[in-house]
């Protein structure tokens, strides 16, 4: 305290010296020098301080040094040089400051600076070592300025190091900083020197040359980035919020000095927008985080059954904000102008119901099954009229339906296919041979996201499994103890699960036609409406744990196993679905055939009607409802489609609800009073069939892209499924499943999972583009009735909106003559892209190789290096083994004199080496070994080089 | 957004933003939970930067880390004191790296320090055989631990220096495929 009151009288008296030269900041400064541990310094006068510490940072401390202690020796001097003590005051001011902050990080490392300074990386553990020893230093530097400064200095230099370090600034940028930096300070020792009475040139922006200028526009770039970049650092958060802040300050106060004149205004207003931009980017992205629902639910379900059957909970949100846009699309953009512009219900045929199903429109059973008014409502096909402009805004809702039926599938397949190229970026190379197969088990296989002890029991019952299955595969690898009965077993299997499919292919077919013999018949029973969704549930239902129990027999890893089963199980989906639209087309062109001869009667009908009331001008009044119609194919599509995901919902909740939730009561509650253990014994309760329930929503999502362009309404039904089923499914998992005993990675499984997607999206995309292209539309309903196929209407809006060269060009387009070469172009060019990549592949197979030589060969040389000394010892151990030897030092005399006899020599040859540095000399330490066993006698052979690989490795040597 | 909050002043919040990976709703959610913890310790207000550390029982004690085997382990890293006493910094910067948000190269940083036992920088054979006891509960025996931890490090010790450097272990995770989804914690 002594030293600094003599500073401060120092200060006092430069202060009164100098009179009205002093600006108020160095005022401050100085009265601020009274209380040492003022922080609020640091805030008052921040940049100018920071500046200064720039411009000295980085100057080398050599001529730092000079500088300080000529500044000193003025100061000892104390005269005339009326501007330099102050600086020099100001200087020692800040010094002091620094000195706190320091003191202030080393108070809070010093506990443990010792192993800090050991964890971190080099520079801060200098740093920190620094600290140290400057707490420890800090009373003598007070009484010692100079060695204050210089020792400040160094410091300075030193985090300007390891800040350049982070940041990895290019080398030539920092030097071209340093440099500038370093004359910077020259400068201004020289007008130190000359005591010129102006600021010092740091002290005003306005001063800054182009050199400096440019400088600090690097600076500035320079600490943005570090702010961008900040939270991906790997720094304690207050270090990180001090550099924050230092940076933010910085980038501010110098922002405005860049440019000039008019340049300077646009930059400024350039720097205006950019912050705006980046806030309001900020408070989106607040916005959109707080929109992803059911975060906390899915916590929830992480925390008990681990990330793979979250998996299942994000797929599903995820497929749920995917047919959320497709939802309003078709809403917005089809269902609500219809129902909002075109003509209202009962004004034309199509949108009345017949009169013959009037009576029982409104009946609960026609409803649920989609009949009566929800059928002849917008939801579906035939609801939609054919004229060209509707509405007050002339809106084209043919062409719009077309587009947006086309669109969706287009926005899906694209989504789609960016999630897979994501998730493929993102998994990176995807390491599937087994190179790191330990370090991968041992490093990752713990979920972080456990929080549940059962889950965390499972977990670690599972970890110490896989562990010894690879031990045991480690060990021994591929004992196949009777191959040919496995063969068998796998063809058998195989050969039966291949009839389960042909037999409920068979079944669905069967099913379907039986079903259209019925629509002759008039009373239908429930069983018979019903009859091909009831047959498709059982089969989804019974068939998957068939296969299961077939694949028993193959005795495949689980995980193999597990691939099998998805496949098999989504082969007999595909199947099912497939004869289902088979049967379904034939019921199309069935229909056709009946439509022909009905539209031929309508036409009739209604030429006499003009016929018969051409006299009188009246419009024929007759009732829409009575109006004869055809069977509109479309609807008839579409409300199977709808039919099948209302079944596929009821079963999947029912079987929810019998199967997990009844059976879990079922085990709880019976369990008092049963004979064995229900809870870990023979029901037990359930566990959440990821794959299972993953494939489930995969073909449902295809059943709806299928069913959505023939029922609009489709959408909405699988909208409200996706809701309810997060809600139920959650509440079910959590309160009647246990966690998976067998846990199976989660990620790996996800792009199978999207590349199943993308199969089913385009699957289904081929049936819709079929009918598309080759049907007629009905004739008395839908948006496309009246022509002869449903693209028509994007020919028709060319021919009609279009100018008349966009069709010319349209038509010059879709001529063959284009398209083929277009196509034969593709060809080519997946080809040439398939063969690039597969050159890749290779040249990245390659290297791997040329690497994993490079390691085997260094590991070589190094094992060498290990087992020079243990060759050695044996040598050494076998020596006296030599049955005539029981005194050594006699012994290697008796060498020296007789270096003949073989054994002896080579005795002598292990002493040579013994003395000889160890380092790798497999020419000369290779050969004896052999020699020297053959030449020892009563030494069994196998002796020493099965000893040589039994040595320790050298890993374990070591610890 | 419009709700006020009294517990930081805009810049501070920027500032956390700025450094984690977190919004602002989950700062204040972090918040809260971090004050769950010891509601009598940790003051309402963080507009004078308190000096507050919740001591590791309880922070081990939270549900999202109390299953955890390398619990102690993260918490010492995180924590500055490095014996698992947190201050609502260290608590958010847990959180953020093990954030989804967080970049592979962050989180492998992180995951090798959590690793590194006896923090000497490197994970050696020691570190490796306690990694593995944590997550099997001891229930190999010792031949079988010595035979994966030589196993490991003979599939990533590149350098052959006998034990995993940052380098090494960087390399290995790299191409690790669940790494990412299992590195993480939702808070």
């Amino acid at each position: 305290m002594v030293n600094t009151n003599k500073t401060k009288k120092n200060n006092r008296e430069d202060l009164e010296k100098i009179g009205i030269q002093i600006d108020a900041d160095e005022t401050t400064d100085t009265a601020e020098e009274e209380d040492d541990d003022n922080e609020e310094e640091d805030i008052k006068q921040p940049a100018k301080i920071r500046k200064k510490q720039n411009n000295r940072k980085s100057s080398k401390p050599s001529d730092e040094d000079e500088d300080n202690s000529d500044e000193d020796t003025k100061l000892k001097a104390r005269n005339n040089r009326r501007r330099l003590p102050v600086q020099n005051g100001i200087r020692k001011n800040k010094n002091d400051k620094d000195d706190e902050s320091d003191e202030e990080k080393s108070t809070d490392t010093a506990k443990n600076s010792r192993t800090k300074a050991r964890n971190k990386d080099n520079g801060k553990g200098e740093e920190s070592d620094d600290n140290s020893e400057l707490e420890g230093e800090n009373k003598k530097t007070r009484k010692n300025p100079v060695h204050n400064n210089n020792r400040n200095n160094r410091n300075n230099a030193n985090k300007r190091q390891k800040d350049e370090d982070n940041k990895k600034v290019k080398q030539a940028n920092s030097r071209g900083n340093r440099k500038g930096e370093k004359d910077n300070g020259k400068d201004k020792k020289k007008k130190g020197k000359s005591s010129s009475s102006s600021s010092s040139s740091s002290d005003s922006e306005d001063t800054l040359s182009e050199g400096e200028l440019a400088k600090v526009l690097e600076e500035v770039e320079e600490k943005k980035m570090l702010i961008a970049a900040i939270r991906t650092k790997a720094w304690r958060m207050k270090r990180k919020l001090t550099t924050l802040k230092e940076s933010q300050e910085f980038v501010e106060k110098f922002e405005g000095a860049l440019g000039k004149g008019k340049g300077r205004k646009f930059y400024a207003y350039k720097v205006m927008m950019m912050k705006k931009w980046i806030k309001f980017k900020r408070d989106f992205e607040n916005f959109k985080t707080s929109c992803i629902p059911w975060e906390m639910k899915i916590k929830e379900i992480e925390s008990h059954f681990g990330s793979s059957v979250a998996s299942y909970f994000i797929f599903l949100r995820w497929l749920y904000g995917i047919n959320l846009v497709l939802f309003s699309l078709t809403f917005g953009l089809v269902v609500i102008p219809e129902v909002l512009m075109g003509l209202p219900y009962g004004s034309i045929p199509r949108k009345t119901v017949p009169r013959k199903e009037q009576p029982t429109a409104m009946d609960f059973s026609v409803l649920w099954e989609f009949g009566g008014y929800i059928k002849y409502s917008a939801l579906f096909y035939g609801y939609y009229n054919n004229e060209r402009m509707i509405g007050v805004f002339k809106y084209r809702l043919p062409l719009s339906y077309f587009m947006v039926g086309v669109g969706s599938f287009g926005y899906s397949l694209m989504v789609v296919i960016r999630t897979m190229a994501r998730n493929a970026r993102e998994n990176g190379i995807d390491g599937d041979d087994g190179d790191f197969n330990f370090s991968w088990k041992m490093f990752t296989s713990w979920d972080y996201l456990i929080g549940n002890p059962e889950t965390a029991d499972n977990k670690f019952a599972s970890i110490t499994t896989s562990f010894k299955e690879s031990i045991v595969d480690e060990e021994e690898s591929q004992k196949d103890e009777n191959i040919h009965l496995r063969r068998f077993l796998i063809v058998l299997a195989n050969f039966l699960i291949f009839c389960c499919l042909a037999g409920s292919g068979y079944l669905i077919f069967y099913v379907v036609k039986k079903s259209q013999t019925y629509s002759t018949l008039e009373e239908l029973t429930w069983y018979q409406k019903n009859e091909i969704d009831i047959v498709m549930a059982l089969l989804g239902m019974f068939v998957p744990p068939l296969f299961e129990t077939i694949a028993g027999l193959e005795n495949y890893h689980p995980r193999i196993a597990l691939k099998w089963q998805l496949w098999r199980m989504f082969a007999l989906f595909l199947g099912n679905l497939y004869t289902f639209l088979l049967a379904l087309i034939d019921q199309v062109n069935a229909q056709l055939a009946e439509e022909e001869s009905i539209k031929n009667k309508t036409l009739a009908m209604v030429n006499s009607f003009n016929f018969t009331n051409s006299t009188s001008e009246s419009i024929p009044a007759i009732d829409p409802a009575d109006f004869p119609r055809g069977p509109c194919w479309e609807t008839g599509v579409g409300l199977e489609f709808t039919k099948l995901t209302v079944s596929d919902i009821l079963v999947t909740y029912g079987s929810i609800l019998v199967g997990d939730f009844l059976r879990a009561l079922f085990v709880r509650f019976i369990n008092y009073c049963w004979c064995w253990d229900l809870e870990y014994g023979f029901p037990s309760y359930t566990e959440f069939d990821i794959s299972g329930n993953v494939l489930g929503l995969i073909f449902n999502q295809g059943m709806i892209w299928m069913g959505t362009f023939y029922s609009p309404g489709l959408i909405g039904i699988n909208i409200l499924r996706l809701l309810t089923s997060m809600y139920f499914q959650c509440w079910a998992v959590m309160c009647c499943n246990v966690p998976q005993s067998r846990v199976f990675k989660a990620s790996g499984s996800n792009n199978f999972y999207m590349s199943l997607l993308l199969l089913i999206l385009f699957l289904s995309l081929l049936p819709v583009i079929y009918t598309i292209m080759t049907f007629t539309p009905s004739f008395d309903c839908g948006p496309f009735s009246g022509k002869t196929k449903m693209f028509e209407v994007i020919m028709e809006t060319i021919q009609n909106d279009f100018p008349a060269f966009i069709g010319k060009l349209f038509s010059y387009a879709s001529n063959p003559g284009l398209i083929l070469p277009g196509i034969l172009l593709m060809v080519l060019a997946i080809y040439y892209l398939n063969a690039t990549s597969k050159t890749y592949e290779t040249a990245n197979l390659e290297l791997k190789r040329k690497m994993q030589m490079l390691r085997d060969e260094q590991k070589n040389r190094r094992n060498n290096k290990y087992t020079v000394n243990p060759m050695l010892q044996d040598l050494e151990d076998l020596l006296p083994n030599n049955a005539n030897v029981n005194k050594p030092e006699s012994n290697q005399i008796v060498i020296g004199k007789q270096p003949n006899e073989a054994t002896r020599a080579n005795g002598k040859h292990g002493k040579e080496m013994t003395l000889a540095p160890p380092p790798p000399r497999m020419v000369v330490t290779k050969p004896p070994n052999p020699r020297q066993v053959s030449h020892i006698p009563g030494q069994p052979r196998s002796g020493t080089p099965g000893s040589g690989p039994r040595r320790p490795s050298p890993g374990q040597s070591r610890h | 957004m419009g709700n006020k909050q009294t517990i930081f002043t805009a810049q501070q919040l920027d500032a956390y933003q700025d450094c984690t990976f977190f919004t602002r709703k989950e700062i204040l959610r972090l918040f809260h939970r971090y004050r769950d913890l010891a509601p009598h310790l940790v003051p309402l207000s963080y507009k004078d930067n308190p000096d507050v550390t919740i001591p590791y029982e309880l922070i081990g004690s939270m549900p999202e880390l109390k299953d955890n085997p390398f619990r102690q382990r993260i918490a010492e890293v995180f924590s500055e004191d490095n014996e698992g006493n947190m201050t609502l910094d260290d608590f958010l910067d847990m959180f953020s790296v093990l954030s989804e948000m967080a970049p592979r190269d962050l989180k492998a940083c992180y995951a090798f320090k959590i690793y590194d036992f006896n923090n000497d920088n490197f994970i050696c054979k020691s570190d490796l055989e306690k990694t593995l006891l944590k997550l099997t509960r001891n229930e190999l025996t010792p031949e079988e631990v010595n035979l994966v931890c030589e196993k490991v490090l003979d599939e990533s010790d590149l350098d052959n220096d006998g034990k995993l450097s940052l380098e090494d272990f960087q390399h290995m995770i790299i191409q690790a495929p669940d790494f990412l989804s299992t590195f993480h914690i939702r808070i």
